[in-house]
């Protein structure tokens, strides 16, 4: 054990903080859940790319720098630290693409990851259904294959900035007769394709940052399936497993936003401590925001050495997005009677964006398999207890 | 930067795990209750002769000269099967701090620890009772500052009987004129390293029963069968078990942090075993809190033995500095004056 940074990290953090001081806007940009915000997010994405930034765990021929999991920490670091753009191809860049490198041909992966690295290509996520959720196996979108295409059917649901998105990956059914995982495919479809319409969903900030997707005789052709015909939920899995274990919440996000919060507890000590609760709370979340990045550390020196992520992965969820809530949730009460005010309102001063970020916090254990099913799946498959009876559709 | 364990380090903790499985049983231990010392002397043999109660003295001295972060694992395993034995505080705490005093008083006890022949024990003002000092050859003891070491013949005991009947607890008088082996300033680093020795083994030992007190209770769960089907399988009675587990996930790199902190007198040990503790005994106290849930009114009587694990973890909450000491400890640091928490900064030396 040794948990010094090495020379060659040393340097490569520091290559990433200048580059970020260089490069990030002063001014922040508009949220992403807006038309003009998510074009603005789409020109950092170029931006990030073109210095081989989007994701630096990719090979250097698809864009990327080849880095192990410690210097994509380490990237993370600096890139909560110096306040940088959110990420708005994240679907494309940690859940397609992992899953495409796993699964895709040679042929997918030359035309669809270097430019999804260089953000000419936006990804939205097309698995939840009406009537499939937390049941994703419930899936009734219809994919039938005629010839060389397939034609989908049906709706999806809940797909982030869908609006504006170029493409959308998902799962269909492709054997109609198919029942529950079976006969599933995983397809990739452009979303100005003839046929689609996608229809904004707003949010609970009132922003139309989700959507459904209709699909009416949309034809696709045969190479954008992922994997084999009636295996798409194998592959789908993997993409969840990615989703949920390491790369979607880098621990820097939530050390930052302790951070934030124990600067804010310290400005207004004054009226916080007239609730003994609160000190504990912030004590807690800079306590957990810790644990959560050693654990990280760990597994990623794990992995680097040939370790796997089994299903404790799963633990991370819930972790990750109960302690956004807890700290959100603790910075509103500090805030008190200006918690409620948006940051443009007169009255909200030094507010900071605890407001977005307490409503976003909302839905950390909701999307990527609620905590409940996430907590199911520890239960049955980390420490083995035994399967509910499921009642067969 | 390299968070794992070794081959030899995890080869070791297999070792005495699969040992202290098989000797270290819960018939073992309710019979340790019934004995007089609730000590077992062939199995403190048994544990010097497989080089563990030697590990932290110097190869000099007899031992294997292996460090706090070699040990941290084998103190899981203590806690894994509730050992009664004094093996953490003396692999932790005594030798560390017997070779730190060093001189004659290294020369004459460490090799008679490392062979077993003698037992040295350590205790702290601030813990109220000496844990185990009815068998100490040498008795290490921490008082206003000033850190005596004393044999039987210069003090005597009052026993004060802990709701863990493993447990052993003594306060101690001294008989006679006793004078410190060390006071003032110089004994300042010392006291400090015992107490932060003491949090970590307790720290490693709450991450052993919280494990073992999810296993128990998985066990019981799939057993017991209620409206014709096993209660873990429901999804009330999973998710209590769930949230133990996430919580222990999360309790793990914390400590094996501190333990190479203190390995490496690192300047942020303190913060790092004050995280440490209080994570793990968080766990550990939240295993215990749905475990008797989830057995039922069987979690509540004496013979099922869930309470050896469940009466140990609420012991080590409150011994070594309690969380209120702990949680001082973090605050001061967090709440200093200066910008030094944040996303990088956790490897940093403060």
């Amino acid at each position: 054990m040794d948990l010094a940074f090495t020379r060659k990290q040393q340097l490569f953090r520091q290559e990433v903080r200048e580059w970020l001081i260089a490069n990030v806007p002063a001014q922040p940009l508009q949220t992403y859940d807006t038309e003009e915000g998510f074009r603005q997010h789409r020109a950092w994405e170029v931006l990030l790319h073109r210095d081989r930034w989007t994701m630096v765990t990719w090979p250097e021929s698809l864009g990327g720098r080849g880095s192990d999991l410690i210097e994509w920490l380490i990237f993370e670091e600096e890139y909560y630290r110096a306040g940088a753009p959110k990420r708005v191809n994240m679907n494309g860049i940690c859940l397609l693409g992992p899953t495409l490198m796993e699964y895709g041909t040679p042929e997918q992966k030359a035309r669809v990851l270097p430019r999804m690295a260089s953000g000419e290509d936006i990804w939205a996520q097309a698995w939840s259904e009406p009537g499939a959720g937390s049941d994703m196996a419930a899936i009734r979108a219809r994919a039938e294959r005629r010839d060389d295409k397939y034609v989908i059917n049906g709706q999806k649901i809940w797909s982030t900035r869908a609006l504006w998105a170029d493409w959308c990956f998902g799962m269909f059914r492709t054997d109609p007769e198919s029942e529950r995982h079976n006969g599933l495919t995983f397809v990739l479809v452009p979303l100005n394709s003839a046929g689609i319409t996608v229809r904004p969903i707003p949010q609970l900030d009132g922003l139309p940052g989700f959507a459904e997707i209709f699909f009416d005789n949309v034809e696709v052709p045969l190479e954008n399936r992922l994997g084999d015909e009636g295996a798409g939920w194998s592959v789908a899995m993997a993409t969840a497993g990615f989703e949920r274990g390491l790369m979607l919440r880098a621990p820097a996000r939530f050390q930052e936003a302790a951070r934030r919060l124990v600067h804010l507890y310290k400005a207004n000590r004054d009226t916080a401590d007239r609730d003994p609760a609160i000190k504990e709370a912030v004590l807690r979340a800079y306590l957990d925001a810790e644990s959560y990045c050693l654990t990280t550390y760990q597994i990623a020196c794990r992995l680097n050495r040939g370790g796997k992520i089994g299903p404790e992965s799963s633990t991370n969820k819930v972790f990750w997005s109960e302690l956004d809530q807890d700290m959100c949730a603790t910075a509103i009460s500090i805030l008190g009677a200006r918690a409620e005010l948006l940051p443009h309102a007169p009255a909200a001063v030094g507010v900071g964006t605890w407001l977005d970020d307490f409503l976003f916090a909302q839905s950390g254990p909701i999307y990527a398999g609620s905590n409940e099913i996430q907590r199911n799946i520890i239960a049955e498959r980390m420490l083995g207890m035994p399967r509910e009876g499921r009642v067969p559709s | 930067m390299n968070f794992t364990f070794t081959e030899d380090q995890l080869l070791f903790q297999a070792t005495l795990r699969e040992f202290l499985v098989n000797e270290v049983t819960a018939p073992r231990i309710r019979q340790s209750w019934d004995s007089d010392t609730g000590r077992d002397g062939e199995l403190w043999q048994q544990l010097s002769g497989l080089g563990v109660v030697g590990m932290t003295v110097p190869e000099a001295c007899g031992g294997l000269g292996m460090s706090e972060l070699d040990f941290v694992l084998l103190a899981q395993e203590c806690g894994y099967v509730a050992l009664p034995e004094p093996l953490v505080n003396t692999v932790l705490v005594a030798v560390p701090l017997i070779t730190g005093l060093g001189g004659e008083l290294a020369a004459q006890w460490l090799p008679k620890i490392a062979t077993g022949e003698a037992k040295a024990v350590v205790g702290m003002e601030q813990n109220l009772v000496v844990e185990d000092a009815h068998i100490a050859d040498l008795l290490l003891l921490e008082r206003e500052g000033a850190i005596y070491a004393l044999t039987p013949d210069q003090f005597e005991l009052e026993h004060n009987e802990s709701i863990d009947p493993s447990r052993r607890l003594f306060r101690v008088t001294f008989v006679g004129d006793v004078e410190p082996v060390l006071s003032g300033p110089p004994a300042a680093p010392l006291i400090e390293m015992m107490r932060n020795r003491g949090a970590l083994g307790c720290a490693a030992q709450a991450l052993g029963l919280a494990q073992r007190m999810i296993e128990l209770s998985v066990a019981y769960t799939s057993e017991r069968r209620q409206f014709g089907k096993p209660i873990g399988s429901f999804q009330a009675v999973k998710h209590h078990m769930a949230n133990v587990a996430v919580r222990l996930e999360y309790a793990r790199a914390p400590v094996h942090r501190a333990a190479y902190a203190i390995a490496g007198e690192l300047q942020n040990a303190a913060l790092a075993v004050s995280h440490a503790k209080l994570a793990a005994c968080e766990a550990a106290n939240l295993a215990a809190k749905h475990s008797i849930q989830v057995h039922g009114a069987m979690g509540y009587t004496w013979e099922v033995d869930l309470h050896i694990f469940m009466k140990k973890a609420w012991s080590l909450a409150n011994t070594w500095g309690d969380p209120g000491f702990h949680k001082s400890r973090v605050a001061e640091f967090v709440l200093a004056d200066g910008d030094f928490i944040g996303a990088g900064t956790t490897f940093a030396k403060h």
